[in-house]
């Protein structure tokens, strides 16, 4: 069984490859979008990389749930509704989203997802010691 | 002017691996520009050539029925800059290919002379509308052709690799 550093080391890797940062830039704490630049497609470089590095499946929408974004149930007036942010709870167990539900505009979602949350989606997939 | 950036295959194993190559000549036009009295090919158009070959492996992959497009350059590296008179040889494998997308990786050589690396990204184009106007199946068996894929290539248990039905017939799949 993998160790919360066997994790985070692969993790980083997966991200300074499919991001051109630098180790030292992937904190547990940096955001994925604000801090090391991922844009939309990197994400699917990123789940393809998580993926062999760790020999799991990813399910599409698994770790970034766009579809719940781009539901006008869940979205209105730009904004996430509470019935939508409780279908992000639901389904983003391994996110921290106290900051976001404060204020829940659907353009700063992207930038919501941290280092140690995709390390905690990966821990929920593979089990730590 | 056709965008072709690879002059032929020299193999194409379906699936795995491919090898192109690419000679630069001084009677391409966009050399004397790049630069005056200094022309050097233009690293971006090598991405593009290791990108048509890289592609080219991951559409036919896929029977040439997913819209293959360059998604992202992962990583680009290059050593020395090529001139007219090289022969660019590109070499791509397939680290990694699913339903929505494939990670290459390639290089650029001169002789044994390692020119460039990259790590490319591609995915597949959904929106159809666009799809149809940019992937005419006549127009991509005859590129295929000239390119002599089905010369040189092999299929997955080492047989010659033949015309997919989706591009024999003329029409669009999908």
């Amino acid at each position: 069984m993998a160790t919360k550093e066997d994790v985070f080391s692969k993790v980083r890797t997966a991200l300074v490859d499919a991001l051109g940062v630098d180790e030292d830039e992937v904190t547990p704490q940096a955001r994925l979008v604000g801090d090391l630049g991922a844009e939309s497609i990197d994400f699917l470089d990123i789940v393809f990389r998580l993926e062999k590095a760790f020999d799991i499946k990813i399910p599409r929408g698994e770790l970034f749930p766009e579809d719940i974004l781009t539901n006008a149930e869940y979205v209105q007036n730009g904004r996430v509704t509470a019935h939508g942010l409780e279908q992000l709870k639901a389904r983003m167990p391994f996110a921290d989203l106290t900051a976001f539900s404060a204020n829940p505009a659907v353009q700063d979602f992207g930038n919501l997802l941290t280092v140690e949350d995709m390390c905690r989606y990966v821990e929920s997939k593979v089990g730590v010691a | 002017m056709r965008w072709f950036w690879i002059d032929r295959f020299r193999q194409f194993e379906s699936g795995r691996r491919a090898v192109a190559v690419k000679n630069i000549s001084l009677a391409e036009e966009h050399l004397h520009d790049h630069f005056p009295g200094a022309p050097v090919m233009p690293n971006t158009l090598i991405i593009e050539g290791l990108a048509q070959t890289g592609g080219l492996l991951v559409a036919e992959h896929g029977g040439f029925e997913e819209r293959v497009i360059l998604a992202k350059i992962a990583k680009a590296r290059f050593h020395f800059p090529a001139v007219p008179g090289d022969t660019l040889e590109y070499r791509t494998t397939i680290d990694d290919i699913q339903k929505d997308g494939a990670i290459v990786s390639g290089t650029s050589s001169v002789g044994d002379r390692l020119q460039g690396e990259v790590q490319l990204f591609f995915a597949h184009l959904n929106d159809a509308s666009i799809a149809e106007s940019l992937f005419d199946p006549a127009n991509l068996l005859a590129m295929l052709q000239l390119l002599g894929v089905f010369k040189v290539g092999r299929d997955p248990q080492g047989g010659p690799l033949t015309v997919p039905k989706s591009l024999l017939n003329g029409s669009q799949p999908h």
